[in-house]
């Protein structure tokens, strides 16, 4: 499978500026420049490929550096360090606010999480479709018209749905035209941040069924973040695991859900409620995540809530090391390999 | 279980007054908890989960009123008591958390000072004892450090942080049944799992019922003993856990199975269900509110729903219910 989209050793840190307080105006006086505060690691050199046509899950609990990672790729935000390639082109190197206006921003596409949210309330659905093929295909009068409504065809929005705003819309629709919004353009890669989260399952499921029907169709790959991991398993190729910053396994989603290999995979696989399973003892994680403001180099980011955790994670961050198609980011890895051999 | 049920919901029926029309949100809604247990309250958004809780806890919007049934707990009708007799009971016998504890909880107040107010107006605990026994509570729920957590103001803490802390107020004077609205909504899936086994770990050690809502049928299943599946403000099916999975009579609760992605390998299998919930202004309601979207509709479904045996367990609304299988197959546990 050939790559469409390469992100090597990206990274993003954030200033802790400590806000607008005298003292921490004074503070950051002292500290001698911006690159002197302490800095929150939200995304710490993650690489990884999608394949053309690929479907790739991210997955991860909240503030573990999902969003700016995507927000990162999708080039809404800047990259600190790092490279991300769309095909050929090199995406890192023009500021987030000129590549609102390159013309490879329409192969880029976000579907956000809650729809409801994320369009304009004063657009209309039919506005709200138009916007990106305005400013990117430069469509007007007849020709705009008819790729909206091809558009919103294909999404299953009903056409005389359009003239509406999304407040009189249900949650389904409000989906379809997030989803209308981002597919008009006809863009390579398709990133989705929890389409799904704010709905219904009855209504999920045919917003997924869409979402692969789409890919079907055009041949898109898809990006797809989601903390809630049986959407994943159903839809996903392969799978990328993300702990705080750096990601810890990754693999294909069917053999990384059945046998996990890093403890916090093995914790999130645990953690997953099934319908015919009765609360049992099972892997729990206990406390906090670490802090991501400076943390330790040398410390594996996981270390204090691993149930594996060893001296060696303390002295040593463990790399990212290949068996197989999968990968991990666990000293002990080897440990639980053998299960993964045993076929399913 | 034979004991007297720790609440009773008995034809319980809630309607809205809106500028558009009157919603009858709730009709005829019966169910019990025994001492004890736990049941789970599922249904889609709209489907009357969180109204049954507000009205059983008498904090329903004032645009809402209660236009039928009872609600016992104990000897006491909680839709018909007088608001000095619900505060006595609230927070003392009966409690509840809420879905959004950020929202919930009052933000310009240290958390331990949250606790302490519940500790002192329903624990039986002196003003002065208040903070050490709040620092105690929060411990229990299994935060770190809770003297210093204590001092905290919710905006501090994260999210599961904030539902331990709601755990811990609505713990606090060890009430016999606890209600607890999508308590893990918005929370990881790690943290979802352990903030279950908290509150299911205390229910068994102080013997509360807990009526648990969610619209996650997996975790219902995995965290209740018996199930009531709504829709439109109807229970259209109340059964043992085990029972409701293997062997789902109501229409509708088949479709809400069949559409959860943990039952199927792939998407494709996956069921959408047809139609959606119909309006609950409307004056022409059909009995069975699922009828309009139902496959299985007969001309009997415009007759009012079948009444429910006294004594039955497997409690069905509905005229054409789905086969009963054989039960023989065991029921599959943790693989």
């Amino acid at each position: 499978m050939t790559a469409l989209l390469e992100v090597a050793e990206v990274s993003r840190r954030f200033s802790v500026t400590g806000g607008p307080g005298l003292l921490a105006r004074f503070r950051r006086r002292l500290s001698g420049g911006p690159e002197n505060l302490p800095k929150v690691y939200a995304v710490d050199e993650v690489s990884f490929t999608v394949g053309k046509g690929e479907t790739v899950g991210l997955v991860g609990e909240s503030g573990c550096g999902k969003s700016t990672l995507v927000r990162a790729l999708t080039r809404l935000i800047d990259v600190t360090i790092g490279s991300v390639k769309l095909g050929s082109r090199e995406l890192s190197l023009k500021p987030a606010r000129v590549f609102a206006r390159d013309r490879d921003r329409a192969r880029i596409q976000m579907v956000f999480q809650d729809a409801g949210e994320s369009i304009n309330p004063r657009f209309t659905a039919y506005a709200a479709i138009a916007d990106p093929l305005r400013r990117l295909r430069k469509l007007r009068g007849k020709a705009l018209k008819e790729r909206v409504e091809t558009v919103a065809n294909q999404c299953g929005l009903p056409l005389q749905l359009l003239t509406r705003f999304p407040h009189q819309l249900s949650g389904g629709q409000r989906a379809r035209v997030g989803i209308a919004r981002a597919i008009a353009v006809e863009p390579d890669l398709l990133v989705l941040d929890e389409p799904t989260a704010a709905l219904d399952v009855s209504v999920q499921v045919v917003i997924l069924q869409l979402l692969q029907r789409l890919k079907r169709e055009f041949g898109m790959s898809y990006l797809f973040v989601s903390h809630d991991l049986s959407v994943v398993r159903l839809l996903c190729d392969r799978v990328l695991v993300m702990y705080l910053g750096k990601i810890v396994e990754s693999g294909p989603a069917a053999e990384v859900f059945e046998h996990p290999l890093h403890p916090y995979t093995q914790a999130l696989v645990a953690a997953v409620p099934h319908l015919h399973e009765n609360g049992s003892e099972r892997l729990r994680l206990s406390g906090e995540p670490r802090s991501p403001i400076d943390p330790d180099p040398n410390v594996c980011r996981f270390y204090g809530r691993c149930p594996r955790g060893a001296d060696a994670c303390k002295t040593e961050m463990p790399a990212l090391r290949s068996f197989g198609n999968r990968q991990v980011a666990c000293h002990f890895a080897e440990e639980f390999l053998p299960q993964a051999s045993i076929p399913s | 279980m034979t004991t007297a049920p720790a609440l009773s919901v008995d034809g319980l029926s809630v309607e809205f007054r809106t500028r558009s029309g009157i919603v009858r949100a709730l009709d005829n809604v019966s169910f019990t908890v025994a001492k004890g247990e736990t049941i789970a309250l599922v249904g889609e958004s709209g489907s009357g989960k969180s109204v049954t809780a507000y009205a059983v806890m008498g904090i329903l919007d004032p645009a809402g009123s209660v236009t039928a049934g009872r609600a016992m707990l104990g000897d006491l009708d909680l839709l018909s008591a007088k608001p000095k007799e619900l505060a006595a009971v609230r927070g003392r016998s009966i409690a509840m958390i809420f879905q959004n504890p950020r929202t919930a909880l009052n933000p310009i107040r240290p958390v331990g000072r949250q606790i302490a107010d519940v500790l002192i107006r329903h624990g039986n605990v002196s003003r002065r004892a208040a903070p050490a026994h709040a620092v105690e509570m929060l411990r229990a729920v299994g935060i770190t450090d809770p003297a210093r957590r204590a001092k905290a103001y919710p905006f501090e803490m994260s999210g599961g942080m904030c539902q331990r802390v709601m755990i811990a107020i609505a713990l606090a004077a060890k009430p016999s049944l606890l209600i607890a609205d999508e308590p893990t909504t918005g929370l990881d899936v790690t943290t979802q799992a352990v903030i279950m086994d908290l509150i299911n770990d205390l229910a068994k050690e102080l013997g509360m019922a807990t009526i648990f809502i969610t619209h996650d049928l997996a975790l219902a299943g995995q965290r209740s003993a018996r199930i009531v599946v709504m829709h439109a403000g109807h229970v259209v099916e109340n059964a043992p856990t085990d029972d409701l999975f293997t062997n789902p009579r109501h229409p509708y609760t088949a479709e809400l199975i069949a559409a959860t992605p943990d039952s199927a390998q792939s998407l494709d299998e996956l069921a959408a269900i047809p139609g959606s919930l119909p309006d609950l202004r409307r004056a022409d309601l059909p009995p069975c509110r699922y009828s309009e979207r139902c496959p299985r509709k007969l001309a009997a479904c415009a007759q009012p729903l079948p009444q429910a045996m006294p004594g039955a367990t497997h409690i069905v609304a509905c005229w054409n219910p789905l086969p009963e299988r054989n039960v023989s197959a065991p029921t599959v546990s943790a693989a």
